[in-house]
């Protein structure tokens, strides 16, 4: 028998081993939960309907039938000349009809209110690829930006974790329905400030995630106006632009810089990508559209990194240049996530659920403070474990989103069948039923 | 073919010779923020007048730039064009200019590195054998032209089956996936890397994490195997992109080993172990090694020896290695490729150590469809990895495609003996022509590209003559190929030459173009 000498184990670097990545939270915790035990409506009627997935399947016919008209989208058309082009055009200026095509969705889903340079479209792999990237180049480690709560949880990642900048919150509550005040802005700057971190910007998501609102326009002029006086930047994550309900409630920022005749618009950068509005986050399409011409050098050349496909660029630039289609998918498909927010908060309300009022994106803000045992981040914890194991509903607690008022809940409902969405909908109503017979009965 | 990526070389040699400063004040603060940055302790004498002139610059400098409506823009790429509406996007009026990171700004600076500025040249003048016959041709990309005939035709016959499916149900691939690579593809991946690398070779798909190309996985490894201002040790010539993917973002430094055309630019451990003590002696961790196998730009492949003598040193030195294997299936010669994984078996290698990147880049010719693979066997590694991998994903259409392709094993096989062929008959002819130019190449046996010697034409025999012989390519002979020194290769007049992005019967233009210069370059001497 020989003898086991201990080999020394080689290091790993602090990113490899460090917790920043966040996964280890209750957001991703429900995730594996309905990993384990996926709700099915054949095979596991029983299992965890997952809520906790902001993804966009209500409108993929629509893309189907695209495609299905069209199919040289998806080929290159007879022969290789074509493709000899694109299967080796790896420039990280990206396919040029594919960024125009990009500039020209952009704009439709604003309704025609604004103009987008294709010049300052710079493609990435995914949105969550674009807001690390332009953290990696609006601040330094060590520095820090403002992100108003409650927020969305992949943002401790994509912002933090490789590139070393810190997260400071401008906090935001119920009392005026989690509106972005001048006061709480000021004070989040104070904060930092107290911290010895450099504030290097504010990044928005505008609508917003978890809340599903559109941020109002004199709002969007304050924190412009803010980030102007302290000369930082603003990052306005616009991902869910075109899954308002009624395009005339959503103000991009870009329609503010517009109306001030692009005045101190280098500081601003917008993120967008296919992922939410189009329901493709499989294809990883995101794109930068900045106003600063060196971040846009800059961006492009570190987009290197995450490059999209040329086949995807070829693939969907045919489709968001076809004006038909686009006009008629962003319309349907507004209508389609308005009926189903519709059917939830009518669903949540009798069963006796307030949500905030929201008019965009892929889910809701849920009160369920009524129904904790304390009013602190435990109970809403419990709550929330409640929920997962014995209503098999993986849904969003707030705490996740950095909510500072507990018992709040982010409820996915576009991401399964309006079957699935009624079965959610009863079990939701059972519990509340339960616990209501339960408390009385105490 | 057009530009990839850009600016490399070290930061504080760029900061000391870059004239794109906005205004001429800041040359005399770098020197002097050197000195006074140097070594604490300084005089107060020196320190304080120091202080005060920067400070007088910089508010001079505030002063000019309110003055200055249109700063210049720093980047050597055109100016984006604006629109009259966008007319007022500079700082007109304002006092300070919003700032980005100290990252950013060096990384938006001009390039440096000749490897860049010859593909940005290339693609301001590309060459087209109709369209533009006196355009630049590139010789400086080692893209794989020579077979995207095959590809093509594959493509064509099978893409819409492969990607959306019969049925058009786009429901598979369009929801988020794995971050890290659908498992089909993974596994087609593995069965492809054993037919590439040989027989003894095998990776299982729980080891493997996909990435958006063997770039990100450069980088994602760098960022899990070494912290900032750790070094990783690298044989020189090596590609330049190292120098982005290792040394931008997660802020590690590239140590030289420098090989020699005496050895055939073979890596020696005596350099290694060299360069090892020196840096420690400096007090810089060395977290690995990162070595090309095939090596770009030389051609040249390890022997199975020297992948053992490499793995014992990382052993003594409790360091990784991360080979880069992209080229592994771009062989012509007689020499047998051995990867690092092959020789991994013995119970007493620490497998933990080891990291391969491969990617369809080259030998599939499929640069634009981003698939890079990491090889791991270091289970936290790859946890970390898997987690970095949702920053570089590959688009689910592609992935669906080319797991098709990879599993079309008679095509593959049909595609690898073709491009064998194709790549030794190029490259023999070429390196046969260059000889008779009087121009002599390293011994290859791999990759898309010949290593010319060159040092008989350049005047004087260094660096700058090397430049100035490059700049004679470029607009003399109108081709851009690599200058040594953009891949840190100590002995000055070698040069990359990709001959995979023409074809056979464009070398006679090629070698015609090339002559014009070894000519002017006889008569002038």
């Amino acid at each position: 028998m020989g003898i086991e000498i201990e080999q020394p184990c080689v290091e790993l670097s602090n990113v490899a081993v460090s917790e920043t990545h966040g996964e280890d939270s209750p957001y991703f915790a429900g995730w594996k939960a309905y990993d384990e035990n996926p709700y099915d409506e054949l095979s596991n009627p029983s299992g965890v309907i997952q809520m906790g997935l902001a993804e966009n399947q209500v409108s993929f016919d629509l893309l189907e039938k695209y495609l299905e008209e069209h199919p040289e989208a998806s080929t290159w058309g007879k022969g290789a000349p074509g493709f000899r082009e694109n299967a080796l055009f790896q420039d990280y200026h990206g396919l040029k009809t594919f960024r125009t095509a990009m500039a020209t969705f952009m704009e439709k889903v604003r309704g025609g209110r604004v103009k987008f340079d294709p010049q300052r479209v710079v493609l990435t792999a995914g949105a969550t690829a674009a807001n690390e990237l332009l953290t990696f180049i609006l601040a330094n480690p060590g520095d820090a930006l403002l992100v108003p709560t409650p927020y969305y949880p992949g943002f401790d990642r994509d912002l933090r974790w490789r590139t070393g900048v810190n997260i400071v919150p401008i906090h935001c509550d119920s009392l005026n329905n989690f509106q972005i005040t001048p006061e709480a802005l000021e004070c989040a700057y104070k904060d930092a400030e107290a911290m010895n971190f450099k504030v290097r910007g504010v990044l928005i998501t505008n609508p917003s995630n978890p809340l599903g609102i559109t941020i109002p326009r004199s709002v969007l002029e304050e924190i412009l106006d803010f980030v102007t006086r302290k000369n930082i930047h603003l990052v306005s994550d616009e991902i869910y632009s075109g899954s308002v309900f009624s395009s005339s409630e959503f103000t991009s920022v870009a329609e503010i810089l517009e109306g001030r005749e692009y005045k101190n618009a280098e500081r601003v950068h917008i993120v967008y990508s296919l992922s939410k509005d189009l329901g493709l986050p499989g294809f990883r399409v995101g794109t930068i559209y900045s106003y600063n011409d060196k971040v846009v050098t800059t961006a492009r050349r570190m987009s290197s990194f995450t490059l999209i496909s040329s086949q995807t660029q070829h693939l969907l630039a045919s489709m968001l240049s076809d004006e038909k289609f686009t006009e008629n998918y962003i319309e349907t498909n507004r209508e389609r996530l308005r009926k189903r927010y519709e059917m939830i908060i009518e669903g949540l309300r009798s069963a006796g659920i307030e949500c905030l009022k929201g008019n965009a994106g892929l889910f809701c803000w849920m009160n369920m403070s009524p129904l904790l045992e304390k009013p602190t981040r435990e109970g809403e914890l419990k709550l929330w474990n409640a929920i997962l194991h014995q209503v098999k509903l993986n849904i969003s607690p707030g705490s996740s989103c950095h909510s500072s008022e507990p018992g709040w809940f982010r409820v996915c409902f576009a991401n399964m069948t309006e079957h699935t969405l009624e079965i959610a909908l009863q079990r939701i109503r059972h519990f509340v039923e339960r616990i209501r017979t339960q408390t009385e009965s105490v | 073919m057009t530009q990839t990526r850009k600016p490399s070389s070290k930061p504080e040699a760029r900061e000391a010779q870059n004239p794109s400063f906005s205004s001429s004040g800041m040359k005399l603060i770098v020197p002097l923020q050197g000195v006074v940055q140097g070594r604490g302790g300084l005089l107060l004498g020196t320190l304080v007048p120091c202080a005060l002139f920067y400070f007088l610059q910089l508010y001079l400098k505030r002063r000019r730039s309110t003055a200055n409506c249109n700063p210049p823009s720093p980047s050597s790429e055109p100016t984006l064009p604006r629109t009259s509406s966008r007319s007022n996007l500079s700082a007109r009026g304002s006092i300070s200019r919003v700032r980005i990171s100290r990252l950013a700004t060096q990384i938006s600076r001009p390039d440096e590195s000749l490897y860049y500025v010859g593909l940005d040249r290339v693609s301001r003048d590309p060459y087209h054998a109709l369209d533009n016959p006196d355009g630049v041709i590139q010789l400086g990309l080692a893209d794989n032209k020579l077979c995207l005939d095959l590809i093509g035709e594959w493509v064509a016959r099978n893409l819409e089956d492969s990607v959306v499916g019969t049925g058009l149900n786009i429901n598979g691939i369009a929801p988020y996936q794995t971050y890290d690579g659908l498992m089909e593809l993974k596994m087609a991946l593995s069965d492809f890397m054993h037919q590439v690398m040989g027989e003894s070779v095998k990776f299982d798909p729980s080891n493997m994490v996909l990435t958006a190309g063997a770039t990100p996985a450069i980088e994602i490894l760098s960022f899990c195997l070494a912290d900032q201002g750790n070094a990783f040790l690298v044989p020189t010539p090596y590609y330049p992109g190292f120098d982005r993917d290792v040394r931008w973002r997660p802020g590690v430094d590239l140590i030289p080993v420098h090989c020699r055309s005496a050895d055939n630019f073979n890596l020696n451990i005596t350099a290694l172990e060299q360069a090892y003590s020196q840096a420690r002696k400096r007090g810089v961790k060395v977290r690995g090694i990162l070595i090309s196998n095939p090596s770009n730009p030389v051609g040249n492949i390890m022997t199975q020896d020297m992948l053992y003598s490499l793995l014992d040193f990382a052993e003594e030195k409790n360091i990784h290695i991360i080979a880069d294997e992209v080229f592994a299936g771009s062989t012509y010669g007689s020499e047998k490729f051995v990867s690092l994984a092959e020789i991994l078996d013995s119970d007493y290698i620490d497998k933990s150590r080891v990291h391969i990147v491969y990617g369809l880049s080259k030998d599939l010719s499929l640069a634009g469809f981003r698939v890079g693979v990491i090889c791991s066997f270091n289970d936290s590694v790859l946890a970390a990895a898997k987690k970095l991998s949702r920053f570089s994903s590959i688009s689910a259409p592609t992935q669906r495609l080319v797991t098709s392709m990879l599993s079309d094993k008679r095509f593959i096989r049909e595609y690898f003996e073709t491009n064998r062929k194709r790549i030794q008959q190029v490259h023999d002819e070429f390196v046969d022509c260059l000889s008779k130019l009087g121009i002599k190449c390293a011994k290859s046996c791999a990759g898309m590209y010949c290593w010319a010697d060159m040092n008989g034409l350049i005047r004087p025999y260094s660096e700058k003559g090397e430049i100035e012989l490059w700049e004679k390519f470029l607009s003399i002979a109108k081709i851009n190929i690599t200058p040594g020194s953009s891949c840190h290769c100590i002995e000055p007049g070698w040069f990359r030459i990709c001959f995979t992005t023409i074809t056979l019967e464009e070398i006679p233009l090629v070698i015609e173009r090339i002559r014009r210069v070894v000519e002017s370059c006889k008569s002038s001497s």
